[in-house]
């Protein structure tokens, strides 16, 4: 198989951008990775955008074709993906899989999402659309809600606490104040998120990631044109691992392990031929503590039903066992849902490539892992300096 | 404005008539395995399972649960709210509003049997919402 590496990124700030619309967003991150890499609009071979709900946030859709137009890059083809959180991550996918078909020598990948023209319920509504609008949306059910119920059920198995769901968004929050991307940068503590309201119990408010607007972008090339234009500095996807499962909660066989993310590892690893010791650093899928707290165990850093403590040891800190979220993870670095795989990968390639300053760690490998609704998609990618 | 197609479409509330009112789902005679809602192909036998129909019995036990205190549009006036999942004797889970209890006497594990609701209404002249909801058995 063709060897892929990617060799632009950019992003904006996440956060809430009063100034900014979708369109502002997606050519900003869209021309930094453009300007990482150095290419020429010549040298993209098509565009891959990464968008959840456009329709429902801002009213819009054909966002593939809006991004290539703002962008100046008319006539290119271009393709939206849509698998609910894990929208970047599937245009990534998607794209990489262009490169090893032989189609194209370079392409875009952009993940998007401007989230904060709605009112915060009308945005949990938008949400709630990754989940089973007939039995799950129409009970009453909500997003924190879903991961609650994991949540309290991970808890009964497995004798998780608060406390240690707790230290996941206070060790986010410690990495985003060293990232000048994130949302919220400042630190919290355990008291802090088990003093923050009860959102769907157990699940306090800084248990949950926040409503956000960003847009991330990477440039893909396979090794020949990485080769023909001396292109210093790419980092080889090595592992792409994709599975998907039942959309509504109720018919999952477990709550407490999630099958997509140990599937999509298994394939991501066996591409990869590493093992999870091997990795160092990985930006896990936090939409809600529990989430990240499943991830590190279904990822294999650590036993089922282990990860609370795991976590409680210090084992997911900067520069520890392995380093979880360095950028802030979707707690603090934010959530504009279809920009957050894509995002995710930016946070590996600059650890990758040691650009990361403050919170850089020393490794060879990186992991990300990215989840669409309460577990119904998920892909897994690998990324390392050598081929 | 965002609007779910569920809460507007009289037809999409018919079509799931049977499920939703008097919990009926379907069972795999090749595989055995009962199904909440009723599916269209046996995800373990795919086309070479047989599906029955089945009406379960209202009878599980609560297997998590939640109290909702962030609504969801639509349910305001209800907020806090409890969500449980609940395991049916026949085997599939199903979600659903835990009512008539007190919070702190809902717990894993305990029995509940299926009751008829109002779920939410629209607006004062829209559509009123019917569905089942779950009791603990003392």
């Amino acid at each position: 198989m063709k060897k892929v590496a990617v060799i632009g990124v950019g992003e904006t700030r996440f956060g809430e951008h009063w100034y900014k619309s979708f369109r502002d967003l997606a050519v900003e991150a869209g021309i930094k990775s453009m300007e990482d890499a150095n290419l020429e609009r010549k040298d993209i071979g098509a565009l891959f955008v990464g968008n959840m709900s456009a329709g429902k946030f801002i009213g819009q859709e054909h966002v593939a074709s809006l991004v290539a137009d703002h962008l100046g890059f008319s006539g290119i083809p271009c393709i939206r993906t849509e698998s609910a959180c894990a929208s970047g991550s599937l245009a990534f996918r998607q794209a990489l899989l262009s490169l090893q078909s032989g189609a194209y020598d370079a392409v875009m990948v952009e993940g998007v999402e401007k989230m904060t023209d709605i009112i915060g319920s009308q945005a949990s509504l938008a949400l709630m659309g990754a989940g089973d609008q007939e039995w799950e949306a129409s009970v009453g059910l909500t997003f924190p809600g879903l991961y609650a119920l994991i949540a309290r059920r991970h808890m009964h198995e497995y004798g998780t606490t608060p406390e240690q769901l707790a230290m996941f968004s206070v060790n986010n929050h410690k990495n985003a104040v060293k990232n000048p991307d994130a949302q919220f940068r400042f630190e919290i503590s355990v008291e802090d998120v088990l003093n923050s309201p009860l959102i769907a119990d157990p699940l306090h408010l800084l248990d949950c990631s926040p409503i956000t607007d960003g847009a991330a972008s990477v440039l893909l090339a396979t090794e020949d044109f990485i080769k023909k234009k001396k292109i210093k500095n790419p980092i080889w996807v090595l592992g792409s691992g994709q599975s998907s499962d039942t959309v509504a909660l109720q018919d999952r066989k477990s709550l407490t392990a999630m099958f997509v993310t140990i599937d999509a590892a298994k394939k991501a690893y066996k591409q990869s031929g590493l093992k999870p010791k091997d990795i160092k650093i990985a930006e896990v899928h936090d939409c809600f503590s529990i989430n990240g707290l499943m991830a590190i165990e279904d990822l294999g850093f650590c036993k089922k039903g282990e990860g609370g403590k795991f976590i409680e040891d210090g084992n997911i800190s900067l520069g520890s066992t392995v380093s979880i979220n360095t950028s802030g993870g979707l707690k603090a670095k934010g959530h504009p849902v279809g920009a957050t795989g894509i995002s995710q990968i930016i946070e590996i390639v600059k650890q990758l490539r040691g650009e990361c300053e403050k919170r850089q760690v020393d490794a060879k490998y990186g992991l990300t892992h990215n989840i669409g609704g309460s577990g119904a998609s998920c892909l897994v990618h690998i990324f390392g300096k050598e081929k | 404005m965002i609007k779910m197609v569920h809460r507007s479409s009289i037809p999409l509330h018919w079509r799931l008539y049977e499920p939703k009112y008097k919990l009926v789902g379907n069972k795999c005679l090749k595989c055995g395995e009962s199904f909440f809602p009723p599916r269209n192909i046996c995800p373990n036998c795919g086309r070479k399972g047989a599906l029955k129909k089945i009406v379960f019995s209202g009878r599980g036990t609560i297997y998590s649960y939640t109290v909702i205190r962030t609504p969801l549009d639509g349910f305001e006036q209800q907020t806090p709210y409890v969500i449980g999942v609940i395991k049916l004797k026949e085997g599939p889970k199903i979600v659903g509003q835990i009512v008539d209890t007190e919070i702190r006497d809902i717990t894993i594990g305990k029995e509940v049997k299926s009751v008829f609701r109002k779920i939410y209404d629209d607006s004062p002249s829209g559509l009123i919402h019917y569905g089942l909801k779950w009791v603990v058995i003392e």
